[in-house]
């Protein structure tokens, strides 16, 4: 039955297999390691080789360093405000690059190439563990900037404009790392999958316009993982009057 | 057996939620140093510093252009001023060539009346003393005649 047989060809897309490392009592998603010390050792090999020779006149990679660095800065300046965008720009800038490297990185290295015993290399945002790791630390920073720029000031926030607002203020606390970290897992790993499957059915031209929709989705989700972290931020810090 | 295998059981699964959420925060957190130690602060060193320099350039260049303004104005004044002096000398001048003309235009037509009229009193003497000459001879010539003409009697 073809019903059948296309759960089998899911299942031979190995969804929801990991190679596990094991440590003492920990076990580890080792795929994602993996994935993610290579797109970070060649992000920061890129990053060593552009700024190893800083110029004034900036020249070939330093310039598109640059360009970065202002993109990165712009972003945290209009999300979290003049006062305080320079101490969170590195932190904003990192999920930014993180995001972005792991995106890219698992949608145009060919990693099925590379067989693994168990589960398939992939992007590193396609695990739920790497996602949640990102929105938890979104979570605590805006709450470590909102105390440590307004005290207890902070949870003048949950009240304002009204009181009425507390439940709904609360319970966003909740809804900001799950939402951040379920929309990164869900669009990420239903690239991959939309890619895997049209690949396994149709394995020549078909899935090239989606492949280009996959990077265009990942760039995007960067974006949007960075912006909303930033906002968040630039909510905790805000004054209110 | 697909749900089985997307919602995960006793081994994997896609929420599988074990060590290397704790272990990819602490990476990422690392990673936050490492790239502000090497991305983050040498390029925005390098870049404020050419934006101060930017903006200070501009400010100097502002500086030196109200600087220019000002002296053009100052230098529009000292030409008017000099064009005014100019023209003033210029026209005292000419009164003064105008003046000194008609001084020296009435000391000739002077000098030229009293050389005419002298010469004019000149040639009336001469014209009365040929004059007196004449009817001298005039006369000596009659008493001559009148001599001869007597004597030839």
């Amino acid at each position: 039955m073809f019903f059948n047989s296309l759960l089998t060809n899911f299942a031979s897309l190995e969804v929801g297999q990991h190679l596990y490392w094991q440590i003492g009592n920990i076990r580890l998603h080792g795929q994602v390691f993996l994935t993610s010390w290579i797109l970070l050792g060649a992000l920061l090999v890129f990053i060593s080789l552009g700024t190893k020779k800083m110029e004034n006149d900036p020249k070939g990679l330093q310039n598109l360093l640059e360009f970065l660095w202002d993109y990165i800065r712009d972003l945290a300046r209009t999300q979290i405000g003049e006062k305080v965008y320079r101490d969170w720009m590195p932190f904003i800038g990192t999920l930014f690059l993180f995001v972005f490297v792991s995106n890219w990185g698992g949608a145009l290295i060919p990693w099925r190439l590379i067989k693994l015993p168990s589960g398939e290399l992939g992007a590193p945002t396609a695990d739920i563990n790497t996602t949640i790791a990102l929105a938890l630390l979104v979570s605590l920073s805006y709450f470590y900037a909102g105390l440590s720029n307004k005290g207890w000031r902070y949870f003048e926030y949950y009240v304002h404009p009204t009181p009425i607002m507390l439940p709904f203020k609360i319970l966003e606390d909740f809804t900001k790392p799950l939402s951040l970290s379920f929309r990164l897992f869900g669009n990420i790993l239903a690239d991959e999958l939309v890619v895997g499957v049209l690949v396994f059915l149709v394995p020549l031209i078909l899935p090239i316009p989606v492949m280009f929709l996959g990077l265009f989705t990942s760039a995007i989700q960067a974006l949007i993982f960075a912006t909303l972290a930033a906002y968040y931020i630039g909510e905790a810090v805000e004054e209110h009057h | 057996m697909l749900a089985f295998n997307f919602f995960g059981a006793a081994e994997g699964g896609l929420f599988d939620i074990n060590a290397t959420l704790p272990l990819m925060a602490i990476q990422i957190v690392a990673l936050t140093y490492i790239l502000n130690s090497l991305f983050f602060k040498p390029v925005g060193n390098v870049v404020e510093k050419r934006e101060k320099f930017v903006s200070n350039n501009i400010i100097e260049a502002k500086n030196k252009l109200s600087e220019v303004e000002k002296l053009e104005a100052d230098l529009l004044t000292q030409l008017q001023s000099a064009r005014t002096e100019a023209q003033r000398i210029v026209s005292e001048a000419e009164d003064e060539s105008d003046k000194l003309y008609k001084e020296a235009l009435e000391l000739a037509n002077n000098e030229a009346n009293a050389s005419k009229e002298k010469a004019r009193l000149e040639i009336e003497s001469q014209t009365s003393a040929a004059r007196d000459q004449l009817s001298k001879q005039a006369d000596d010539l009659s008493e001559l005649i009148v001599n001869r003409l007597i004597l030839e009697k």
